[in-house]
Parts: structure tokens; C-alpha cells; sequence
């Protein structure tokens, strides 16, 4: 058996014998492969009036395996007529499901949730399968809260009176919604439940690197039995988007994704008249003061960058840790990344899986290099990355500059930006310097200061002495330049109505 | 030999001073029968910008302040208008409104001020909430003033329509920036003089008059600006979200185009929900635990 | 005490949580059942233990397991009166450690110097290692200095023998209190040797989340002092399945050089017959009944 080593610290050469932890491999975890069948077909249709239809063009397009960089299965790629059929089958099926009693309509959620359920394993492989984010997050977040969210506005279905008091709300009738790769199907709940719930009818555009689970989603709504029309989803890329987006019909446009994006939208809708809900990117402070309790500070800050591969708008992406205790936290937290799990997602212990796209890799890989260059310190912990696929080790920099880019950009990915601050006052200002205004962390024992840094911080979600939660019950959306809107809660259902 | 009248310089209403345009510019504005009444102010984008620089640096400490208090200010606005009546009565009469018109106006408005003096401590009530999440957390929603808010007055109505747009946002806890009406701008003056003796703090409300092609795109693309309200026309409103989109402006307008009834009820817009278009929602998560 | 620090309860057991979903398959769960097996202080502590109960326990202790290549266990622990039998059974020169539960366990509700007095019998009577309970009642009513100069002198009057120090967590209640009683107590015992969860007899032992407080402690003090203090969770750990994931929380928290019996022990009586079990499994491929496993120990 080995005794402890003391190893010469690198990073604090002023003390020669500097107490040092060994993550070595004595004991290693052998591959723990989840093996449910996916349930995938060679090729997916478009989903339009409650039937798989193939594209006008007759054009797919490869989605891959991003941990194998290699095709899994073939999406229709829609054609602005795809999108128009879409949308007319949308328009037919809306009046009728307006109409529906709420107590009806509600039914079809619950139903929708339960069949989630029933089908959970299968769909949380076939999302990691696709979107290459560790099984462990797909079957324990993903899919649960996907579920989670049909069943919350199931209820809400025939008790809209009641959420808003002297108003009498209506559904908009047919919403274009258009979603991003990260969290494929969690956005497309978040996305079709407030909008049926509510009375709307749907014509939802997943990702392109991502339509997997939208269109075994599309599956469930035929075993539901939902009537057709009410729920159509068509695949494809930015073009596809666009005619979702612009579509006449579309009274209303719900999108995630970047900001850049969500800019084009506001102007392409502009002077439309369509209702516009945008939840946009982030650069999210995680605040931690020295009170904090440190190692839960640390658990939250890794869980806020690194979870999914830190492909999440409201990432914890700035850390801003208070000067006393700068040196502490950035020790624990270079062990606790050093024991992070890098490698085949679908490994029941793998903890960081893989880059959704090789683009998005090679845009994280240049924002890592701008870093180095502007002089910021960079620490990756010594883990193998697969030999395939599209991987990136998680990273942390220090001596980071409030003006530095990998400061300022969202970078979508597993890298950490670590600054520090004096007071309260300093900490406010970094955190509130942004255009963003997404989500902040504040880790501190102090009751007083957390409800001051919650008024104070400019942000949508404060997540206080915990990082990245999420739940139906709890409204999610941003300030500024992260977009407008919420969703869920009763907060996210106001935008899917009219009120008269 | 009658006294000769003093007659009074228009001036704006901008972070608790009165001024003229920063460009010296006016335009003519003549009464109801065609005879010469003032020079007006012909505030520019120069204004906009110096309007919103007070607006924002009054608007932390307007939110600031209890919901009590801010209740009490805006029911001390009403006190200062109802003995003023006739003035007001006076300055909307001057843009062809008859008395009995512009009394009906004036009390509406007066009473528009008071419907909204009573939101200030309950609007939080019933648009925030605690969520029962499923994980082991306390989780609350707040709401939250969203900063500066560009007012485009309605031409018509040109008091009642202009406080029934400003209100909301001012009771959300928003500061204001307002073009006011192009055909009326006279109340706006008027109603400066009052809001100016009530106790609302300076630079809350900020008063310009002139003409909307000239301001308009400001307030499009002004990043300081959050968010948008009042009635615009449809190529304003296409302008105002275009430029809008690269700051993300919350953009919360009615259309000209529309019929408004600027007396119904609380307005054209249940207030509650008025109120509701200019606030953020803010959601706090804490671990529950010892 | 302001600069040990406090602990976010639903943070900690949200990261315990963590070490409930690793799948340990194969070789990895062969070397980690083996490991366990090493670390456990086979334990019988009851009013009806005898001499040759404790004889049967040496023997489980020393050969785990007849056909498997299964390593002796950490030691044996049992009640002061029964070191003699254990040692008879054991010889002086055992793989396997006498370890015995002095101080007047559970409740070191005596006199100090009675305390001591029992130390010193164990240490005489052949204890490799002594299990003591703190002074919960002088912890809890803020009496920081007696309660660390009691297990100062509990150190002392062991000798040369291994102390671990019992803070018996259910009492403590809080996770923050956990953490401080770990501190006040690794600031005055020695390289080598342990902090502890429970004595096992109260209604609330062993978990995942307080065992990580007490390995970050472990850590915290670790890197102030160089010192590297060992971790014995005892009670409530049956099953091989939770010993494996004590184990990742230890490998993840504190390294490899922690994955050792002379830094890291288990305090259970059942658990080594279910690692055997899982061994068994692992080699013939057929679940085990647990009929086919020699009686270790009574429950604990």
C-alpha cells in the first residue's frame, strides 16, 4: 500500500514541501457502458398534422455521434414548404384545441409525461447517443425533467384563470419555437408543454446536430393520441429556422439559443406584431465570499461550468472569488477537477462527456488559445481524452482581466475564467459588468448579504449557496441582452397568452 | 387700459429642472383657433440622451424606496393636479378640447393617479411568488423595475393617454423618458409645473416635447434604454424593435392604428399587467438545510 | 473555531449523492471489495460476547474467506474486557490489529481518570489501537478546551498505539459541528491516527455526506499541517455496494494515498460477509445466498 507523498508544488515555490493529494490510478474504474437500446431508426421524417411525412426536397442530412464522430441516423432537412405545411396543419388543428375544456387538454399532457416515463432509459441514451452529454446527466436531469415539465402544465390546463386575476387569457394560436443543441429535449418540454397547456398549437425546430429526441418525442405524441396538428416538429438548419421564425402565421416566436441570433429574430419579427420570447446566452458570475462553505462553494462552482460540458447559457463561466481566500478555493478546486471523468459519455462514470459539434470545438479550442494569449494562467487536470471524437479537457485560467475575452464572450464550453474581488460593492460591479444578464451564484453564510446580492446582481436566476437548478415550478429567463421572457412557473405561462 | 398678460416660456420638465432644447431649437404652437400660442421646445436626440443620463441616475434610488412610500409620492401627484384642475383644464382646451371634454379628462387622470398610487404595495403580491420546486431549496420570484423606460405619448387624450402610459412603468419603479404629444404637447408642460411640486424625485419622470421622427430612433437604438412604452404607429414600431433588437429591448407598445379607449377602466390595459410589461422577474434559489 | 469553516448541509449531501451513482464493474470492483475487505475493523461489541465468540471473529478476521485471495482485515475490534482473548487468538505477530473501544464507550459518561485508566489496561492487555469517545456534552456546551485536552490525554496514555477518535455524529447533529469537532480533535492526536464517525450505537451511524465532511476536514488539516489524519466510518455500512462508494468519496476526496487500511478503516461487523459474498460472485458468476458465509460478528 503507498504512504503519502509530498510533492513540490509548482505553483508555490516558496514553500518547498507544500502538503500535495495524489489522484493517481491505484484504484481505476473499468468501463461501465449503459446499455439500453436507443430505439433509433436509420432515418427521420418530418412530424407534420400527426404524421411522419418526408421532406418536399427529399434532402437529409447526417446527424452524428459526437463522441465518435461518426453518423447515427439521417434528418430531413425542411424546406420553407415543409415549414408552410407545418404551419397550415398547426393553423387547422389550433381552433379546436383552444377549445378544447383546459381539463382535456391537460389530459394529453399527463399522458404525454407518462409515456416520457415509460420510455425514459431509451430516450436518455438516444439523447447522449446525439448530443454526447454523459448518460448520468440524460437519465438523471434530461429526461426526469423533461417529463417533470409536461406533467406541471398538464394541471395548468384548466386553471389559467386563476394564475392571472382580472384577466381573462387566450391562447395566441399557432408558435413557431426554435431550440438549441444542449439540452434537446429539456428545451423542447420547457418549449411545447406551457404552449399546449395554454392553447396554442406548435411548429417546433430542434437543433440540427440534435433532432433525435425531438422526433422519438414526436412518437409519443402519436401514442398520446394527441390530435394532429396541435404538436409538429420539422428538422433542418438555419434556413429551416428562419421560415419558422418568419412565417405569417406564427403569432407568436419562442427561441433559445445565442444572443447574436435572438437579435436576428427581434429584427426579422420587428413590426410584425408577433409576440416574442427570447432566452439568449450568459456569462454568469459565481460570486464566492470568504464566509462560504468552501467545498460545497467548489462542488457548485465545478457544477456550475462543467456541467454538460459547460454547454449551458446560465454556466457559472466567471468566478470571482474574494482575494482572502483566492489561493484556497483554486486549490480545491484543481483537485476537485483533477478527479472530473472525462471520456465516452455513454460510461455510467463519466462526468464531462463529449463537444456537441466539431464547430463548437474548434470555437472553444480558439477562445482557450485567445486566453493564453492575453496572458491568463491556464490549468487542465492530467486526464486522457478519447482518441476520437470531440473532446475538451475542463479548464480553468487564472489571472484573468475583466477586459480579457474569454471574460467578456460566452464561451459554450468547459472553461472557467477565475478573477477576484475586495468588497461587496467591487464584486457587484464586476459581476453586474456585462451585457448579459442570465443567472448569478453567491456563496456566502451571511443571510443579510445574500438577499442584498440578490436585489443587487442584474440577472434573471440568483442561485444562491447552490448552482444550476432548475425546475417547472421555477421561472427561467434573463435581463438584458439575455433575452426576454420566462419559462416556467406561473411567470412562463404569461407569455404564452393573450390577456383581454 | 387692460393689464397686459405675462405669457409663459414652454419649458420641458427634465431631471427635476425645466430647460429648453440643448439645440435652442422651438417650433410655433398655436391654439385651437389658429392664433400663435408659444414656442415650443424641440428637444433632439441630444436631449434624449442627457434625459436618460438623470433618468437612470434617479431611477435607483425611485426603486429604492419602500413600495409604501412610492405609493404615498404618486398619491401626493394626485393632490397636486386636483386643485390645478383648472389649469390642466386650460392647457387641454388650448388643443381644441372643449371644457367639459378636458374637465372629464382631467378627472379621469387624477383618478388614473390614484388607481395607480394604490399598485405600489400589492402588485409585488400577486406577481411574485414562492415555487415548490422538487429539489431541497426555498425558491422565491421577486420582481424588479427594469431601469429607463421610453414613453412615446399618444397624440389624442393628451394628458390622460400620457399618464396612463407613464403610470405603469413609474409604478413598477422605473424611471421615464417621454416624447409627448406631437398635436398637444401643452399639458405635458403643464403637468411638469405639477410634477415638479409633488414629491416625486427629479429625473423620474423626464418630459420632452418635439416630434418623434427626431427622437424615435434614438430611443430604438439608446442601449441605456430597457424598455419601451406608449403608442406608436407601425413604421415607428418597426423601427423601435429593429434597433431594439441589439440591446434587447423589451418593446411594450400600442399601436396608433388601434382604437384606444384611454378611459376604460384602468386604461386600455388591465393595470396589473401594465405594470407587469415594464418589471423583470427575479428568481432566488437557497439550500434549505441546517 | 471562526476559521474552521461551516458546511452547506444540502451541498454535502448533494455531492454524497454523487458518490451513489459510480458504477464500479469487473476488475475495479474485485480491487475495491479487496480493499474494503482490508480496511474493515471486524467488530462485535455486545454484553454477550465471549471468548470464543471473540476467537471466531480472529479467525473470520485473519482468513476472510477459505477458496477466495482475500487480504486479512484491518483488525478486530472488541470491548476492553475481551483484548486478552483476541490476543490469544491472534499471536503477537498478526496482519490483524487488536483495536478496542476504551473511555467508557459509548457515552464517556465517567471520570477522566477512569477514562485513562482504561486506555492504559487495553494498551497493557495488548491493544494495537484504542476507539474513544469525545466529551459531546463538553463540545456541545462550548467547552472546546476541555474537550480537546481530554483527547490529548487519551492520546498520551496510548502510547504507541493507533487513537481514533469517535465523535459520535448523530449527537453532533450538524454537519458545521462535525466538521468542528473534527478540527478540535486532529489538532491534538497524532500522524496516523484517526477521527471516527460513531460508536454504532445510537440511532444514526455512518453516511456518505458525513463522512465527506470529515474527509475534507481530513484535507483542510492535511494541507495546514502536512499531517495526514485516517477516517473510520463505523455503523450503518452493510453492504459491499456502500463500501464502494465510501471508497470513491475517499479516492476522490483525498487520493490515493488515502486508499489504504492504515488511513482509512470501516467499522462494521456484517459487511465483510456481503464483500465476500460479491467476491464469490464476481468469481463464479452466481449470486451468493448468505447461508454459505460463517456467522462473523453481531450487529453493529
Amino acid at each position: 500500500m503507498p504512504t503519502a507523498a509530498h510533492k513540490k508544488s509548482k505553483s508555490s515555490p516558496r514553500r518547498r514541501s507544500e502538503p500535495e493529494l495524489i489522484f493517481g490510478d491505484l484504484w481505476e474504474f473499468d468501463p461501465a457502458p449503459e446499455s439500453a437500446d436507443p430505439k433509433l431508426q436509420a432515418r427521420y421524417r418530418l412530424f407534420i398534422g400527426g404524421k411522419f411525412v418526408a421532406p418536399k426536397s427529399g434532402k437529409y442530412f447526417p446527424s452524428f455521434n459526437p463522441a465518435t464522430a461518426k453518423p447515427i441516423a439521417e434528418i430531413a432537412m425542411a424546406s420553407p414548404a415543409d415549414v408552410d405545411a407545418a404551419y397550415q396543419a398547426a393553423a387547422k388543428a389550433a381552433p379546436a384545441w383552444a377549445n378544447l375544456p383546459g381539463a382535456e387538454r391537460g389530459k394529453y399532457l399527463y399522458r404525454i409525461a407518462r409515456l416520457l416515463q415509460d420510455r425514459a432509459r431509451e430516450f436518455a441514451v438516444a439523447e447522449t447517443l446525439d448530443g454526447g452529454k454523459p448518460i448520468k446527466e440524460s437519465r438523471d436531469f434530461d429526461v426526469p425533467v423533461a417529463a417533470a415539465h409536461f406533467f406541471y402544465h398538464a394541471g395548468w390546463a384548466d386553471k389559467l384563470a386563476y394564475a392571472f386575476p382580472g384577466a381573462t387569457p387566450q391562447p395566441h394560436g399557432v408558435v413557431g419555437q426554435v431550440i438549441p443543441w444542449n439540452f434537446p429535449l429539456l428545451m423542447l418540454a420547457w418549449k411545447i408543454a406551457p404552449a399546449i397547456a395554454t392553447g396554442n398549437t406548435v411548429v417546433l425546430k430542434p437543433a440540427e446536430t440534435t433532432s433525435i429526441t425531438a422526433l422519438k418525442f414526436a412518437e409519443i405524441v402519436q401514442e398520446a393520441g394527441v390530435p394532429p396538428g396541435v404538436i409538429n416538429i420539422v428538422t433542418g438548419a438555419g434556413v429551416t429556422g428562419a421560415a419558422v421564425v418568419n412565417h405569417p402565421t406564427a403569432a407568436k416566436v419562442a427561441f433559445t439559443g445565442s444572443t447574436d441570433v435572438g437579435k436576428l429574430i427581434m429584427r426579422s419579427t420587428a413590426g410584425t406584431g408577433k409576440k416574442l420570447t427570447l432566452e439568449l446566452g450568459g456569462k454568469a458570475a459565481n460570486i464566492v465570499f470568504e464566509d462560504a462553505p468552501l467545498d460545497q462553494a467548489v462542488e457548485g462552482i465545478v457544477n456550475g461550468i462543467f456541467f454538460n460540458q459547460g454547454h449551458v447559457c446560465c454556466a457559472g463561466s466567471r468566478l470571482l472569488v474574494q482575494e482572502s481566500i483566492a489561493e484556497a478555493v483554486l486549490k480545491r478546486l484543481r483537485n476537485r477537477v483533477e478527479v472530473l471523468r472525462v471520456g465516452n459519455p455513454m460510461d455510467k462514470n463519466t462526468d464531462i462527456g463529449a463537444i456537441n459539434s466539431k464547430e463548437q470545438l474548434d470555437k472553444i479550442a480558439g477562445l482557450v488559445k485567445a486566453g493564453q494569449a492575453e496572458g491568463a494562467e491556464m490549468f487542465q487536470p492530467k486526464c486522457k481524452l478519447p482518441r476520437e471524437g470531440w473532446f475538451f479537457k475542463p479548464t480553468l485560467f487564472s489571472g484573468v482581466e475583466q477586459s480579457h475575452r474569454i471574460v467578456r464572450e460566452e464561451i459554450f464550453g468547459p472553461v472557467l475564467s477565475i478573477l477576484t474581488f475586495r468588497t461587496v460593492s467591487e464584486a457587484v460591479e464586476k459581476a453586474n459588468n456585462t451585457a448579459y444578464g442570465l443567472s448569478a451564484g453567491v456563496w456566502t453564510e451571511k443571510g443579510s448579504r445574500i438577499l442584498k446580492m440578490s436585489t443587487e446582481l442584474k440577472a434573471g436566476v440568483i442561485w444562491a449557496n447552490t448552482y444550476n437548478k432548475f425546475d417547472p415550478t421555477s421561472p427561467f429567463g434573463g435581463y438584458k441582452e439575455s433575452g426576454f421572457g420566462r419559462e416556467g412557473g406561473k411567470q412562463g405561462l404569461a407569455d404564452y397568452v393573450k390577456l383581454t | 387700459m387692460p393689464r397686459l398678460p405675462i405669457s409663459k416660456t414652454p419649458k420641458c420638465y427634465v431631471g427635476g429642472k425645466f430647460i429648453r432644447s440643448e439645440s435652442a431649437r422651438t417650433f410655433p404652437l398655436n391654439d385651437a383657433t389658429g392664433e400663435f400660442f408659444a414656442h415650443m421646445p424641440q428637444c433632439t436626440r441630444k436631449d434624449v440622451r442627457n434625459a436618460v443620463e438623470v433618468a437612470a441616475k434617479a431611477g435607483g434610488g425611485w426603486a429604492g424606496r419602500s413600495a409604501y412610500n412610492r405609493g404615498q409620492i404618486l398619491y401626493r401627484l394626485a393632490e397636486m393636479l386636483e386643485p390645478r384642475t383648472a389649469e390642466l383644464v386650460n392647457a387641454l382646451t388650448l388643443g381644441g378640447a372643449t371644457v367639459a371634454e378636458a374637465k372629464k379628462e382631467v378627472a379621469a387622470t387624477i383618478d388614473r393617479i390614484v388607481h395607480y398610487a394604490g399598485w405600489t404595495d400589492k402588485f409585488e403580491q400577486i406577481l411574485g411568488n414562492v415555487n415548490p420546486v422538487a429539489l431541497p431549496h426555498f425558491n422565491f420570484t421577486v420582481t424588479e423595475s427594469m431601469g429607463v423606460i421610453g414613453v412615446v405619448a399618444p397624440d389624442e387624450a393628451p394628458l390622460l393617454g400620457l399618464l396612463t402610459c407613464i403610470l405603469p412603468a413609474v409604478t413598477a419603479g422605473n424611471s421615464v423618458v417621454v416624447i409627448t404629444s406631437e398635436t398637444a404637447p401643452y399639458p405635458a408642460i403643464a403637468l411638469g409645473e405639477m410634477l415638479a411640486t409633488s414629491d416625486l424625485p427629479g429625473g423620474v419622470v423626464n418630459l420632452l416635447s418635439g416630434f418623434r421622427k427626431e427622437m424615435v430612433p434614438t430611443f430604438a437604438t439608446h442601449e441605456h434604454i430597457r424598455g419601451i412604452g406608449g403608442v406608436v404607429n407601425a413604421a415607428d414600431r418597426k423601427a423601435l424593435e429593429i434597433g431594439g433588437a441589439e440591446s434587447m429591448k423589451r418593446v411594450k407598445v400600442f399601436n396608433t392604428a388601434d382604437a384606444i379607449d384611454w378611459y376604460a377602466g384602468e386604461g386600455p390595459k388591465a393595470s396589473l399587467y401594465a405594470i407587469a410589461d415594464f418589471l423583470e422577474y427575479k428568481t432566488t434559489w437557497h439550500p434549505v438545510g441546517a | 473555531m471562526n476559521e474552521i469553516g461551516n458546511v452547506d448541509a444540502v451541498g454535502v449531501e448533494e455531492r454524497a449523492a454523487k458518490y451513489g451513482t459510480r458504477s464500479i464493474k469487473t476488475a475495479s470492483k474485485v480491487k475495491g471489495l479487496k480493499l474494503a475487505a482490508s480496511m474493515v475493523d471486524l467488530t462485535t461489541l455486545e454484553g454477550k460476547d465471549t471468548p470464543g465468540k471473540v476467537r471466531a471473529l480472529c479467525a473470520k478476521a485473519v482468513r476472510p474467506h477459505d477458496d477466495l485471495d482475500c487480504p486479512p482485515t484491518g483488525a478486530v475490534c472488541v470491548y476492553p474486557a475481551m483484548i486478552k482473548h483476541a490476543r490469544a487468538a491472534l499471536g503477537d505477530k498478526s496482519p490483524v490489529n487488536i483495536a478496542s473501544v476504551a473511555t467508557a464507550f459509548p457515552s464517556g459518561q465517567v471520570h477522566l481518570r477512569t477514562r485513562l485508566a482504561e486506555v492504559k489496561a487495553a494498551v497493557a492487555d495488548g491493544a494495537d489501537e484504542i476507539d474513544m469517545v469525545i466529551n459531546r456534552g463538553a463540545f456541545l456546551s462550548g467547552e472546546y478546551n476541555r474537550m480537546q485536552d481530554e483527547i490529548a490525554a487519551v492520546a498520551e496514555a496510548c502510547g504507541e498505539a493507533v487513537l481514533k477518535v469517535i465523535l459520535e455524529t448523530s449527537e453532533l447533529e450538524t454537519y458545521d459541528n462535525i466538521r468542528a469537532a473534527s478540527f478540535l480533535a486532529m489538532r491534538v492526536i497524532r500522524q496516523g491516527d484517526f477521527i471516527k464517525t460513531s460508536t454504532g450505537k445510537t440511532s444514526a451511524n455512518a453516511t456518505l455526506a458525513n463522512n465527506q465532511v470529515m474527509l475534507d476536514a481530513i484535507r483542510d488539516h492535511y494541507f495546514e499541517t502536512g499531517m495526514a489524519i485516517g477516517m473510520k466510518p463505523a455503523g450503518g455500512i452493510k453492504s459491499a455496494k456502500q463500501a464502494l462508494h465510501f471508497l470513491v468519496a475517499v479516492k476522490e476526496t483525498l487520493g490515493d494515498a488515502w486508499l489504504t487500511n492504515r488511513r482509512y478503516r470501516f467499522g462494521a461487523s456484517s459487511l465483510l460477509n456481503d464483500l465476500l459474498r460479491q467476491l464469490v460472485k464476481m468469481e463464479t458468476g452466481a449470486y451468493q445466498a448468505p447461508y454459505t458465509f460463517s456467522e462473523a460478528a453481531g450487529a453493529y
